[in-house]
């Protein structure tokens, strides 16, 4: 049981380490509630996501899970700024020139539009639904071209051999340019989508939810496509998903997300053999295994209740309602903070513990 | 177009069927026919017959239909919000149902709907009753829905992805409750879905369905452990699985699922199988043994291959 993590301890923007590609600093966002027709007025805030910290490696997969409401989509549109962060910090370390005076580390939480337009080019997203993400009325060409238009990369002609390259690498046919988005299928269309986020050459691609709207046999092959893209391109992934079997395939480090806090945040498999925090035990226990004869011997944690809201959290450790080891007097009065335990395994809970689930 | 295509099967009493496949496999559509939900000219029944208890159900006069309709058959589905009528309190829905199948009066109802909340652990059964579906969460909603499908005991419970729609820790809340009350009750349940996971602690017996037509039959045990059929083997290989640390790729199933509207010839899934050949092309296989007792497979081929044997990572699918 060694560090807290403290505001202090963490290094400042000329330290970060040159493995790291993206730190995020106590990342803060809040939605305000309001009521009234007219003069409308705050009356309260929905904090979202509560001070979440953590770090991902150049070339690295961090997985990040948890259920509806915990925060997690919005912690990774705010590091994108997709939206405006509350409070907080996001270092990103540039991999390339730009042919600006960017330094070595932006930090992104509170760059300007023109640095952060220019940092774009690093950071792209998929998104969960390939239905509604692309524009029903642009031909594959058009849509896949569009960052590199925004971006002023190339002429028309060099573009299109662009799109065609794009495309190959992908897994689609190149003469699918003049194609609209109907004309393919769910899985076909999230290739679009990742083609898209490709374009220009990012170092960081969020993956938010990339896979849950397909069926089990076309997600196995996006998955293989997002695994083959990484080795071939360096690329980072921040990916996020409520399957959790899902983020293990494809994930190196895992971070667990419940009620805009991380509870815990570990290397792959000791977050899947060894996890610590109750939660995580839980959310472990609940995911069904396609396996009959060890369905039959697993335990269950199961949960009381739902997941309180996040605009009335629970006070301290949030999860003090709903666990199974809750100690009264102390999870509700006392915060727990996140803390390495075991070299690279975190967890905030005052009572951690070591629980094999299968 | 033919979303379901010479589909025959057995249940018994009490059973607990896991019918899996992925999207336009034609699950929900087998379930929809037995229930009689669909109805021109949306679509029609062209031929078959549903026997449920000795009584064609597809002969029944609709009158008769409706007392098995939510009275020895319910059914319950994915989206509980669109499920229950968002005007009507949680109780005057419940106790409409109750009171069209069983001769008791309101109050008597009331009785029987606010047991059947706390049978699924909804707490202060009595007062929830007057609260309306939006003043319920996702997961208590689908409580809702079960309590409603079981208030008249049925017989068959049909249940149409109910847990799709929920976070995994309400998934395994909602499919322990199930499992304990049908096992109590002795009700059989259909349980329609596309996930593997969910059916493998659930279901005694298994039916995977593709393009319409179901592709293998056996317990659930035998089904998982020694799959007969391609389509089983490739969809158990697409599968990510939360014990296994697999660093390599996912041995999936090439291509996509075909159109029903111009189905290939042959065997429905010719066009992503690994081991196509000739005859494959020629005739569609019918449901035949496998070779392993319980397990039936529609494959051409489901004696000869031993899909157990074969090195996955030696197969291409991208």
């Amino acid at each position: 049981m060694t560090d807290v993590i403290q505001p202090a301890t963490i290094p400042g923007v000329g330290d970060l380490p040159s493995d790291v590609l993206i730190r995020v600093d106590g990342l803060v966002k809040e939605f305000p509630i309001k009521r009234g027709v007219f003069f409308k007025k705050q009356i309260g805030a929905v904090q979202a996501v509560s001070g979440i910290s953590f770090e991902i490696k150049s070339g690295e997969t961090l997985g990040l899970v948890g259920e509806s409401g915990s925060g997690k989509s919005t912690a990774a549109r705010c590091i994108l700024r997709l939206l405006e962060p509350t409070a907080g910090n996001v270092y990103f370390q540039k991999t390339q020139d730009h042919g600006a005076d960017l330094p070595p580390i932006v930090e992104i939480a509170h760059a300007d539009k023109q640095t952060m337009r220019i940092l774009r080019e690093e950071m792209q997203i998929v998104f969960q639904d390939p239905f509604a993400s692309l524009n029903p009325r642009m031909t594959v060409a058009s849509i896949v071209s569009e960052p590199l238009i925004v971006h002023g990369v190339g002429s028309a002609e060099e573009r299109l051999e662009k799109v065609k390259d794009l495309l190959r690498v992908v897994g689609l046919s190149p003469e699918h340019t003049n194609r609209y988005p109907h004309e393919f299928s769910g899985g076909q269309r999230q290739r679009i989508g990742i083609a898209r986020a490709l374009a220009l050459n990012p170092a960081l691609i969020v993956l938010d939810e990339p896979v849950s709207a397909l069926d089990v046999s076309i997600q196995a092959q996006v998955l293989n496509l997002l695994a083959d893209l990484q080795d071939e391109l360096g690329l980072t992934y921040l990916f996020i998903a409520h399957d959790l079997s899902v983020v293990r395939h494809i994930s190196d480090r895992v971070a667990v997300m419940y009620l805009g806090k991380l509870v815990e945040v570990a290397d792959r498999d000791d977050m899947y053999e060894r996890p610590m925090h109750p939660y995580s035990h839980a959310l472990l226990s609940a995911v069904p295994i396609p396996d009959p004869e060890l369905e039959l011997k697993r335990k269950r944690i199961l949960l009381e209740g739902d997941i309180p809201s996040p605009a009335n959290p629970p006070a301290a450790c949030r999860f003090h309602t709903r666990c199974p080891k809750f100690v009264e007097g102390h999870c509700d009065t006392e915060e727990p903070m996140l803390r390495e335990l075991e070299p690279g395994h975190w967890a905030a809970c005052h009572y951690p513990e070591v629980q094999q689930l299968f | 177009m033919r979303a379901v295509d010479g589909v025959s099967f057995d249940m018994m009493a009490g059973e607990r069927r896991g019918v899996v496949g992925e999207s336009g496999s034609g699950k929900s559509v087998t379930a929809m026919s037995i229930m009689r939900l669909i109805e021109p000219p949306a679509g029609e029944i062209v031929t078959g017959t549903i026997e449920f208890q000795g009584q064609n159900l597809l002969a029944l006069p609709e009158d008769d239909m409706q007392d098995v309709r939510g009275g020895r058959i319910a059914m319950i589905f994915q989206d509980p919000m669109t499920s229950l009528n968002p005007v009507y309190t949680v109780g005057d829905q419940l106790i409409e149902t109750i009171m069209l199948h069983q001769h008791v009066s309101k109050h008597d109802a009331r009785r029987i709907a606010a047991d059947a909340l706390g049978d699924v652990q909804i707490p202060e059964p009595m007062a929830r009753l007057d609260d309306y579906p939006h003043q319920f969460s996702g997961g208590m909603r689908q409580r809702v829905m079960i309590a409603m499908g079981l208030s008249c005991n049925p017989d068959l419970l049909i249940a149409d992805e109910p847990t799709t729609a929920l976070d995994v820790t309400t998934q395994a809340q909602i499919m322990d409750l199930m499992l304990k009350l049908a096992e109590d009750r002795g009700t059989a349940v259909m349980l329609i879905t596309h996930d593997l996971g969910v059916v493998a602690g659930f279901c005694d017996t298994i039916q995977v369905m593709y393009a319409g037509g179901i592709v293998e039959y056996g317990n659930a045990t035998d089904l998982f452990g020694n799959p007969q059929h391609p389509y089983t083997w490739g969809l158990l290989g697409s599968m990510t699985r939360l014990d296994e640390s697999h660093t390599e790729r996912l041995h999936s199933v090439r291509g996509a699922p075909p159109s029903l509207i111009n189905p290939p010839l042959g065997c429905r899934f010719n066009p992503r199988c690994d081991f196509v050949q000739d005859i494959c092309h020629d005739s569609y296989p019918a449901l035949r043994e496998s070779g392993r007792e319980s397990q039936i497979a529609a494959c051409h081929l489901a004696t000869e291959l031993d899909l157990n044997t074969i090195d996955v990572t030696g197969v291409v699918g991208s």
